[in-house]
């Protein structure tokens, strides 16, 4: 069998609150096949969110390790840590925030592109073009303004940017949750898409069990910054052992019910 | 109503921008009007104003001609104010942007300079450093600079410290970009507003320190200041008390010109800003 692409063991990190210390991720261990989807779900504060920071160094873990690639990632500094950083991706949650508010939809990807030496300079327009295309959007959005376009045309471009230097492993950080429902189902069959396709892995963070069925292979369900069960996302979300597990499925029919009500 | 709209409706700013035009016009059409050296000899010495139509401020102790001084001194005031001001947020954006993106140790350091800087009188700061380099326009525009770059690298970290929280920044360096690129591209314009809204307040300051080292007899030697010509004239303040007040009125209306310009378009600006 070939050996796994990310393997997280231990990872810890606690934040320090008037004095204690508490564990927003106490002692997680998973790991993701290439081209696999894991989901992490959980009730809101079960450090869903620090995890997927610390997986892309922008915090620094309190103990544990990441291997990435065969190579121990949090060993990695300054130039070979930015270099690596063309394999492993992010798209966030809110995709106005996740640009620079002066950005425009042509300088947003041309940074990847330029800053790895994907393609010259003469190449990144055609690059760029091929990009939007491959993203779903028309590529005359070049030249808008990130706050010109939609939030689902948006997140098309996060995921665009995430693409942009042929990463192995993308962490998505509720990546759909701030998208209306037609607008969710379109990103992710293009997550799928891009999958099947390429053979990158996610790392989905969601706590919406309906949208994790969709998308995910395994799925980890956490609790207080532990891992409370894990597994195939089928078998757990039919039937969870786990209370977390068994509170966040009962909790879900009825958002999934509301949702196609609200929709007809 | 779009902004430029809002800044005419207000008188303040409208009286700020005429006079500020009426200098700009001045100081770009010196040489122009007074081609020659405007510290020559033109006519009889201390000839009062409105006198002879060829001299309409008349002369001073020496027989120069006030009207061309004023306008070669409108010259120094407004090339002086602007350089030592773009040096001064020049120098506090970049130091201010490294401190607060930075943290840490670089942070304490360049505060720690910072505070240094601002405990110093920034009047006294430019007399040391004129006395001790020497007087000339490089020399002034760097020592008043000086002392009014620690404002902007105060406002300028602060605003840096909220902005690298956000998403945008982490995104940055999720594509690998260099902290560098991440501090001064993605960073710094969006820190930039704040530390603008500064400039007119600190080209004010910067255009009457100018006079006040000229007054003292440390400015440039070689051209004409408004300070110069006020020093000049306190010796037969009694007499000729004109040759005083012409350039003291050109100062007042200039610093006053500045404010008001600066400040309508911060207000007219600020407004947009608070309701997109
Ligand atoms: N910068 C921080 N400083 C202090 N505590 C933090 C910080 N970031 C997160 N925490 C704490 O760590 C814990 C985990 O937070 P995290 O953001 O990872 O949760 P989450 O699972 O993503 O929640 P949500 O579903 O609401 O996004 C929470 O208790 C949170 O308050
Ligand atoms: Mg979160």
């Amino acid at each position: 069998m070939s050996s796994p692409l990310l393997t997280v063991s231990g990872l810890t990190k606690g934040y320090r609150r008037t004095g204690k210390t508490i564990a927003a991720v106490d002692g997680i261990s998973f790991h993701i096949e290439p081209g696999e989807t894991l989901a992490l779900a959980g009730p809101s504060g079960s450090g869903k969110s620090t995890i997927g920071r610390l997986m892309l160094r922008l915090i620094e873990p309190d103990a544990g390790h990441i291997e990435f690639e065969g190579g121990d990632f949090l060993s990695l500094n300054g130039a070979a840590l930015r270099a690596r950083r063309a394999r492993l991706q992010m798209v966030f949650q809110d995709p106005l925030a996740a640009f620079n508010p002066r950005a425009t939809v042509a300088r947003v990807l041309d940074d990847p592109l330029r800053i790895h030496g994907i393609t010259s300079r003469r190449e990144r327009p055609r690059r760029i073009a091929a990009l939007l295309e491959r993203v779903g959007l028309s590529a005359d959005l070049v030249a808008r303004a990130i706050h010109e376009i939609s939030g689902g045309q948006r997140q098309r471009i996060a995921i665009a940017r995430a693409i942009a230097t042929n990463p192995s492993l993308i962490v998505l950080d509720e990546a759909v949750s701030a998208l209306d429902v037609s607008v969710r189902g379109q990103i992710l069959q293009l997550l799928l898409d891009l999958q099947r396709e390429e053979r990158i892995a996610y790392l989905f963070i969601s706590h919406d069990l309906g949208v994790i069925s969709a998308i995910a292979h395994r799925i980890a369900i956490l609790d207080a910054g532990r891992i409370a069960e894990s597994g195939n996302a089928r078998t757990v979300i039919d039937a969870p052992q786990s209370a977390i597990g068994k509170a966040l499925v009962a909790a879900a029919p009825k958002l999934n019910r509301t949702s196609v009500r609200d929709a007809s | 109503m779009s902004p430029l709209c809002r800044f005419l409706r207000t008188p303040e700013a409208v009286a700020g921008a005429i006079i500020l035009v009426a200098l700009f016009a001045m100081a770009l059409t010196a040489p122009l009007f007074f081609p020659r050296d405007p510290q020559a000899i033109a006519g009889p010495a201390l000839l009062p104003p409105f006198q002879d139509w060829s001299l309409p401020l008349g002369t001073d102790r020496l027989g120069r001609d006030v009207t061309a001084e004023l306008f070669h001194g409108a010259r120094t005031s407004l090339a002086v104010g602007l350089a030592a001001a773009a040096a001064a947020l020049v120098i506090g954006a970049v130091v201010g942007t490294l401190a607060g993106f930075a943290g840490g140790l670089v942070d304490e350091m360049l505060m720690r300079i910072t505070d240094a800087f601002q405990t110093v009188p920034s009047f006294l700061l430019a007399l040391a450093f004129v006395s001790v380099v020497g007087p000339s326009l490089g020399v002034v525009v760097a020592a008043i600079a000086l002392g009014a770059w620690t404002g902007p690298a105060r406002v300028a970290r602060a605003e840096v410290l909220s902005i690298r929280e956000r998403d945008f920044v982490a995104g940055a360096r999720v594509i690998g970009m260099h902290p560098l690129e991440i501090a001064f591209r993605e960073v710094l314009p969006n820190a930039l507003p704040p530390v603008l809204a500064l400039s007119s307040v600190i080209v004010a300051a910067a255009i009457l320190t100018e006079a006040a080292l000229s007054f003292l007899g440390l400015g440039d030697p070689n051209r004409v200041t408004w300070g110069g010509m006020i020093a000049e004239g306190r010796t037969v303040l009694r007499t000729a008390p004109f040759l005083s007040i012409v350039p003291g009125i050109a100062l007042v209306l200039t610093v006053l010109g500045v404010y008001l310009a600066g400040e309508g378009v911060v207000e007219t600006t600020a407004v947009r800003r608070s309701l997109s």
